[in-house]
Formats: C-alpha cells, sequence, structure tokens
C-alpha cells in the first residue's frame, strides 16, 4: 500500500482576470485509485499565501469556495496527484476527477529550483537579481563577459585591438549606469572602460540590475540604470574553491578561493585570480591580433565580522591588481619595412574598504551604517604613437541611518556621501597634461511605504554641493501597484547627473588615426559641461499558468531625455569631436520578456528589443552608430534530475540576433550602403556536475563563427584613415573552452 | 554654510524621528494561535496597521509575535483585542466563533497543527 495519506495538500491557487460576481463555486472531486475504483477526495489542508482564498474538501470530497473578482481559474492541487486548472465560466458546479501522478507518487521530494535570474513581484524598484549560478552559464571569466546570458544588458565590443567587451543598459553605453560593489560606487572615471573586466566572476555571489533611476543612496550619477555586484562573503562562502578555465585561443585562467571561519564571530577569505594568454591569434589575416596577449594578476583579501546578540557586522576588504595586454600588428610572423603599429595597455589598481553595520537588537527597524573605500587606479598606455595615462585616486564614504515613521509601513532612510576624486591624465602625441579634482558632499533623504498588499512606493531626494558640477537636487520616484497577484505594474522617473571623463569613457578613440577635437572651450571638464538627463519608465509584468507551468511576459518601456551631454561625434572620416549637446537626445527603449518553464527541466526565455537612440549632431538629427536598433534573444536553459551522489548535466543554449547598426561613414565602408548587416550568435555550454564538489564544463561562442569581415579599416596604421573601432560584430570566430571547477 | 545647511536639513529629520523614541515605545512578546505562513501574513498585515503599533512579526514555530508600539496612542489590551478580531486567539481575548469561522481553512488553528 502506498502511503497516500502521508502528506497531502490541496490548494486553490488563484491566476489573473475577471469575473465579476460574489457567488459560490462548488462541486465535488474524486479520484480513482489503483483498483480503478472512485473515490471522494477527503480534507487535508489549504495553502495560499497572497489572496486569502483556498478551502478544503470535506470527507464526501465536496468543496465551496466563493468567486473571486481577480480570478477565473481554479487550481486543484493535491500532492501525488496531476494538478487539475479549470476555467470558470457561467456555470456554479464543477465535478473535478483527479489522476495520480506516478511521476511523483513513490518518492515524494519537494523541489522548487531557484531561478538563476529573478524578477521580483513585490519589491518597488525593477530589480532583476542574477545569482552566481547565472554567472556559471558565461563560464569565461569576468563581469563584462558575463553579461552574453542575461537580457538586460547588451554586450557589444568596443574595437577590433583590446579585445574590450562593453556593456550598454536601455541603449545607453556603460558610463550612463552607476556601477557598484556591495553598494560603493566602483567602475567610474579611469576604470570605466575595463573595470568590468577587472572583476572575476567566481569572486560575485549576486548581482542587482535596477533599471531606470536607481536609489537616492548611492549617489546622484545613474542615469539610465545600476548593476550592484555583490561580492562572496567569507563567513557563507565554502572553504575552498578552485576553477581552472581554457580556450582554444590560447587564454588561460585559475581562480583559487580559500575561506576560513576563524571563530563564531570573525571569519576572513583570500581570493586569488590569474589570467594568461600568450598566443598570438590572426584568424582573419588581418595583420593584427585578433586579441591582445595578456597577463592579469588580481588578488583580494576579505574580513568579515558578525556579534548577532550585539547587532554588529563588519567587512574589511583589501585589493590589488594588476593587468597588462600587448595588443596591435602580429610582430611574430610578418616582417615589416615600417615601423610596427603596436600598444600596451598596463593596469595597476589599489582597492580597500571598510564597512560597519549596527542594528538595535531590541528595536530591528533601526540601523546605522556607514561605510568607506579609497581606491587608487593607474594606467599607462599607448595605442601606436598615442598616448594615454590615468591616475584616479578616489575616496567615498557614506553614513545611512534607517527607522521608521509610525509603524513599519513607512520606512525612511538617510545620510551623507562625501566623494573625491583627484585625476592626472596625460593624453595622445602631444602629452597633454589635464588634473582635475573632482569634491562633493551630499545629503538624502529617502521615503518608502508598504501597504503590505497592493501598492508600494519610495520616493528620494538629495542635494549635493559639488566643486565642479555646482550644487543641486536630486529626486527620485518609484511605485509599484500590483491589483493581483500574478500581475505588477511599475513607475519610476529621476534624473542623473555626472561628469564626463571624456578620454577614459572613450578609449576607442586611441586605436585611430582620427584627429582629436574637444569643440567647447568654456565647460570646467576639458571644456566640456556636465551631463544632465531625466529617467522615466513604465514596466508591466503578467504571471500565467499553462499547462499548470509558471510563466510571465514583461514589457518594460524606458526613457532618457537628456538635457546635456557631451556628444562623441564620429560622423566625420579622420576625426573626432566632442562638444556640448545642442539640441535633442534621448533614448528610447522597449523590451518584451517571455519566460515559461516547459517542464520541471526546462526554462526557456525570449526577449525583443527595440531602441530608438538619437541625438542632434552637427551633421544632423541622427540615430546613434553602431547601436542596433532590434535585438532578438532567446536562452533555454535544461538538467537532468539530480541522482543520489548529486551528479547531473545542465545544459544551457543561447541564441542572440542583433539587427541593423547605422554606421559612419569610412571610404572602406562604403559598400554596407549606410548600414552593418544583422547577424546572429550562438553559445551553449554543458556541465556535468559529478558531484556536489566537483564539476567540468565546456562551452563554444560564437558557434556559427559570424566575424566582421573588415575590422580594421584604413590602411595604414599611422594615417588619419585608419580606425580600429568600427565594430559591429565579433572579430573572432567560434570559440571553444574547457574548465573544471572543484569546491570543498 | 551650504554644508552646515545639508547637516542641519538631514540631521532635524534625525531628530524627528528620534522624538518619539523614548519612553512611550513599549515592547511586547505574548502567544498568538495560529498555524501556517497564512496566519503569518494575516497577522503580521493586521497588526502592523493597527494604529500605534510601529513593528511586529509573529513567529510560527513559537507562537510568539513581538511587538513595538506607542503606548500613548494604543494599549496592549486593545491590541490583544484586536488580534482577537482577527480570528486569532491570545491569551486574554479569544476569537469570536463566526470570525474563527471565515478564517481562510488552513488557518484552522483548533483543528490543525502547524504546517
Amino acid at each position: 500500500m502506498r502511503k497516500l495519506l502521508l502528506l497531502i495538500s490541496f490548494a486553490f491557487l488563484l491566476s489573473f482576470s475577471f469575473t465579476y460576481s460574489q457567488n459560490f463555486i462548488n462541486g465535488t472531486i474524486v479520484y480513482e485509485n489503483q483498483f480503478g475504483e472512485t473515490l471522494p477526495f477527503s480534507r487535508s489542508y489549504c495553502l495560499l499565501a497572497k489572496y486569502k482564498l483556498g478551502t478544503l474538501s470535506d470527507i464526501d470530497g465536496n468543496y465551496e469556495i466563493p468567486l473571486s473578482n481577480s480570478s477565473n481559474k481554479l487550481v486543484f492541487k493535491f500532492l501525488g496527484f496531476k494538478d487539475q486548472v479549470i476555467d470558470i465560466t457561467d456555470k456554479k458546479i464543477y465535478n473535478i476527477t483527479m489522476f495520480i501522478d506516478d511521476n511523483i507518487l513513490d518518492e515524494v521530494t519537494i523541489n522548487k529550483k531557484r531561478k538563476t535570474i529573478q524578477k521580483s513581484y513585490f519589491k518597488t524598484q525593477n530589480i532583476t537579481n542574477v545569482s552566481s549560478d547565472e554567472l556559471l552559464k558565461a563560464a569565461c571569466c569576468n563581469i563584462s563577459e558575463s553579461f552574453e546570458t542575461n537580457p538586460s544588458i547588451d554586450v557589444n565590443y568596443s574595437n577590433a585591438v583590446t579585445g574590450v567587451k562593453q556593456v550598454k543598459m536601455l541603449g545607453l553605453e556603460s558610463p550612463y549606469l552607476l556601477i557598484t560593489e556591495e553598494n560603493i560606487p566602483m567602475i567610474r572615471g579611469a576604470s570605466q572602460v575595463y573595470g568590468l573586466s577587472f572583476i572575476p566572476g567566481t569572486w560575485v555571489e549576486s548581482m542587482q540590475i535596477t533599471k531606470g533611476s536607481g536609489s537616492v543612496v548611492n549617489g546622484f550619477e545613474s542615469i539610465s540604470g545600476q548593476i550592484n555586484v555583490e561580492l562572496k562573503k567569507p563567513y557563507s562562502d565554502s572553504p575552498f574553491f578552485v576553477n581552472v578555465y581554457s580556450n582554444n585561443m590560447g587564454r588561460n585562467e585559475i581562480n583559487i578561493h580559500g575561506n576560513k571561519i576563524i571563530n563564531d564571530k570573525l571569519s576572513t577569505g583570500l581570493y586569488l585570480h590569474a589570467n594568461k594568454n600568450s598566443s598570438i591569434n590572426d584568424k582573419n589575416n588581418d595583420g593584427f591580433l585578433d586579441n591582445p596577449t595578456s597577463d592579469a594578476f588580481n588578488l583580494f583579501n576579505r574580513w568579515q565580522y558578525i556579534n548577532t546578540e550585539k547587532g554588529l557586522v563588519s567587512f574589511l576588504g583589501v585589493r590589488f591588481m594588476k593587468d597588462e595586454k600587448i595588443i596591435g600588428e602580429n610582430t611574430q610572423d610578418m616582417i615589416f619595412i615600417r615601423d610596427p603599429w603596436r600598444g600596451e595597455i598596463n593596469t595597476n589598481r589599489f582597492d580597500s574598504n571598510f564597512k560597519f553595520g549596527y542594528v538595535n537588537p531590541s528595536i530591528p527597524y533601526q540601523s546605522i551604517g556607514f561605510q568607506m573605500a579609497y581606491s587608487n587606479h593607474d594606467q599607462d598606455s599607448f595605442f601606436g604613437i598615442r598616448n594615454y595615462n590615468i591616475n584616479q585616486s578616489s575616496f567615498y564614504s557614506s553614513l545611512i541611518y534607517n527607522t521608521i515613521l509610525g509603524s513599519t509601513l513607512n520606512k525612511i532612510k538617510f545620510g551623507f556621501n562625501y566623494s573625491y576624486d583627484d585625476f592626472d591624465e596625460i593624453v595622445d602625441k602631444q602629452n597633454i597634461f589635464y588634473s582635475r579634482i573632482d569634491k562633493s558632499f551630499g545629503g538624502f533623504f529617502e521615503y518608502s511605504y508598504d501597504s503590505m498588499d497592493a501598492v508600494s512606493l519610495v520616493a528620494g531626494i538629495r542635494y549635493d554641493i559639488h566643486n565642479n558640477l555646482g550644487d543641486f537636487f536630486t529626486p527620485r520616484l518609484h511605485m509599484r501597484y500590483q491589483p493581483f497577484e500574478k500581475s505588477v505594474m511599475r513607475f519610476s522617473v529621476g534624473t542623473g547627473r555626472k561628469s564626463s571623463n571624456i578620454f577614459s569613457e572613450n578609449q576607442n578613440i586611441f586605436a585611430t588615426g582620427r584627429d582629436i577635437q574637444i569643440l567647447n572651450k568654456s565647460g570646467k571638464f576639458y571644456g566640456l559641461d556636465s551631463e544632465k538627463a531625466i529617467n522615466y519608465g513604465f514596466s508591466f509584468r503578467q504571471g500565467f499558468f499553462i499547462n499548470n507551468r509558471e510563466g510571465d511576459i514583461t514589457f518594460d518601456y524606458y526613457v532618457t531625455d537628456f538635457k546635456n551631454q557631451v556628444v562623441v561625434d564620429w560622423e566625420t572620416q579622420g576625426e573626432l569631436s566632442f562638444y556640448n549637446l545642442n539640441g535633442k537626445s534621448f533614448a528610447k527603449s522597449l523590451q518584451i520578456d517571455f519566460e515559461y518553464q516547459i517542464s520541471d527541466n526546462v526554462l526557456i526565455k525570449s526577449t525583443f528589443k527595440n531602441f530608438d537612440v538619437k541625438k542632434q549632431y552637427v551633421s544632423g538629427f541622427k540615430q546613434n552608430p553602431l547601436t542596433p536598433k532590434n535585438r532578438f534573444f532567446t536562452n533555454i536553459e535544461a538538467s537532468t534530475n539530480e541522482r543520489e551522489n548529486g551528479s547531473k548535466w545542465k545544459f544551457d543554449l543561447t541564441y542572440n540576433w542583433i539587427g541593423t547598426q547605422r554606421l559612419t561613414s569610412h571610404t572602406e565602408l562604403v559598400d554596407f550602403g549606410g548600414y552593418s548587416p544583422s547577424y546572429s550568435l550562438l553559445n551553449s555550454q554543458i556541465t556535468r556536475e559529478f558531484s556536489n564538489k566537483l564539476e567540468v564544463y565546456i562551452g563554444g561562442e560564437n558557434i556559427g563563427g559570424y566575424t566582421q569581415s573588415n575590422p580594421i579599416i584604413g590602411g595604414d596604421p599611422f594615417g588619419a584613415d585608419f580606425d580600429t573601432s568600427l565594430i559591429y560584430a565579433p572579430i573572432h570566430g567560434a570559440l571553444f573552452y574547457l574548465g573544471l571547477r572543484l569546491k570543498l | 554654510m551650504k554644508y552646515i545647511f545639508i547637516i542641519l536639513f538631514f540631521t532635524s529629520s534625525y531628530l524627528f524621528s528620534f522624538q518619539d523614541q523614548d519612553s512611550k515605545s513599549a515592547k511586547v512578546s505574548f502567544e498568538v494561535s495560529g498555524v501556517c505562513d497564512m496566519c503569518k501574513s494575516r497577522i503580521d498585515e493586521g497588526v502592523i496597521k493597527i494604529k500605534g503599533v510601529k513593528y511586529a512579526n509573529w513567529n510560527i514555530n513559537s507562537n510568539n509575535i513581538s511587538i513595538i508600539y506607542n503606548s500613548r496612542k494604543t494599549k496592549l489590551d486593545s491590541i490583544k483585542k484586536n488580534i482577537a478580531a482577527l480570528g486569532h486567539d491570545t491569551d486574554k481575548y479569544k476569537a469570536k466563533d463566526e470570525v474563527y469561522q471565515s478564517l481562510p481553512e488552513c488557518c484552522y488553528y483548533k483543528t490543525l497543527s502547524i504546517h
């Protein structure tokens, strides 16, 4: 006899829609046992969190439930039986037959997998949480490469020689994003282009991607969104971890983590990362290395202190990073009658931070947090005969206090930030020296209301005093309305400002022969004014059950409207100019996401994106170059059931279609007629978990091998027409990799 | 000068929020009957919406609720009365039968165990 009575649960799950009646529905529920007898379903208990509706059948299998305005579906759930979903029509009586689910009756385990990319119904802001499991899908190797499987962020190559991938969100480049590491602004100024590639993927515990203007707590800089990176915590991370990776382009990576819990309050972790790529690749035979040869080393030590009785938590971290890249012509296999065009990018970076938090154990809604960080970023580089050196020293600190107004339905946060940045730059052939100090002091106040059911809002304002940007207010507002359990709409609006570090944000200009000009003289930043924008957006998400499997569809529409922007003008061959926006500039982004759990082990995600990014150039009002108007993305993840020894297979497939992009005029691109061709990319990965400790993965990127035929154009690399930055597609063809992870 | 303005502005909000932090705040803990997660959301939401209650957290396993409230705006007795009116028994007030009957059936704590 099967243990049928063991744990029987029964619930009415209500999904969306509209039936206007307060009447009751009733009926009888029966099932067929293994001997073919039809028996009534007797009572058990209901579960259902949100709508407080749900009922039990009585001993004879009869049930009764009030009709809900917000529902037109009834779900009959009973552990060990197949779920039955019925649509409510005009009928009042629904008799149900439940069928035994042979797959689960023998051995009942409740196993709900957490999705690797999670969107919340309850958070006020439009935040997507990316777990470390998602990062594993793009096994290599750092954060800038980890967004290939994630539809919120677009990844673009910035030029044909440095191999750097740059991220975009809502159609805007990464400088318009605020990138924080555990809520400390991190990738900014000097580290803007390469910074994300300096954070190894294995160090990351999770990432939070906020669309639209972020919270005022972290500063005034976020314009199109925010990416927060949470690193592994010594107390909760596994004691020992190794990852090795190797690909057919000659890149080798290693990560070693060690964590030690010293006593119940103190723990420490040491995280090491190194990579080396010494092979010379010129698969497209253009005489230039397809990717740089490189050497990098990254070491991070962090300490964690937790005292739960006193409500204290503290972190201390120190980090050192060294990265060397050699780019340019293939001097190994070619003989030159002139000087070869080469370049080097050498970066040293030091980071340190301290965080301290206190929660009053007897008043759990009051807490205070303090954080401070110091970093020095030093980059020495040359591209042919053009130099670019930058040194940035930064200090940042913030103090934040959380409490309530009246009750925990009304929460407030306020505090101060102070930041100090000292930039020194040596730029171009003439070695022009720029030096600048940015200092800002600001106070912020954020109010949040949560009705605990349908409505919540976060309203924040900050006031900053900045030596170069002036004194200004930054208001931001986020609202959420959830009329039904599976429907949520969000609205946000806010302003943001930033100083434009034109050279460090646009380092691809140096790997060209273009003559660099700055057309304005009177501003505080290289003669240019600061950038200012307002961002607003609307999002709607609807969850559903089809075949009793969960899915959802999300519409996001966001607009960034620039009041001032530094225009980077690539329109004229042989020239590159920077100037203040004179006219309109906007980025409108529409994104439609669809997600559906096809079976227990297969999840499909699809995204369509449309970007309308236009601005006023000297030569006219135009679409931004090298920004695809349309994109389509599909990801399928699947896995086998986990065996008792913890072993399983995982499969992942990502398809990307990238639409046409406007190209700027260049004599070698005239054949394209002004627009790049559209193309598709396919990435895939297979992981074999032998146990919970050991796994091996293989994968391929750009498996179809689509490449841009002419990534480097303009003939003589020392001439004015030389260009490596008009990149619309991958430079290297198919890439295959193999790796291993060991966790003890 | 401007710096002082900022500090004053934001510090005053600090003091403002601290104002009612003193002796008026009372912290209590007592038993409330319930058996499931739905009971928890019913109790927590119901209690926090009582005027004068600043914080409420009910624990399913111990059946204990921790409450911080403003003793000038409400009394412990009235909080307990309110909880009983939600359909959940307290040490002092019991839920009326018809209220109990109207609970979601998973919350029938008189006949069900914690689940």
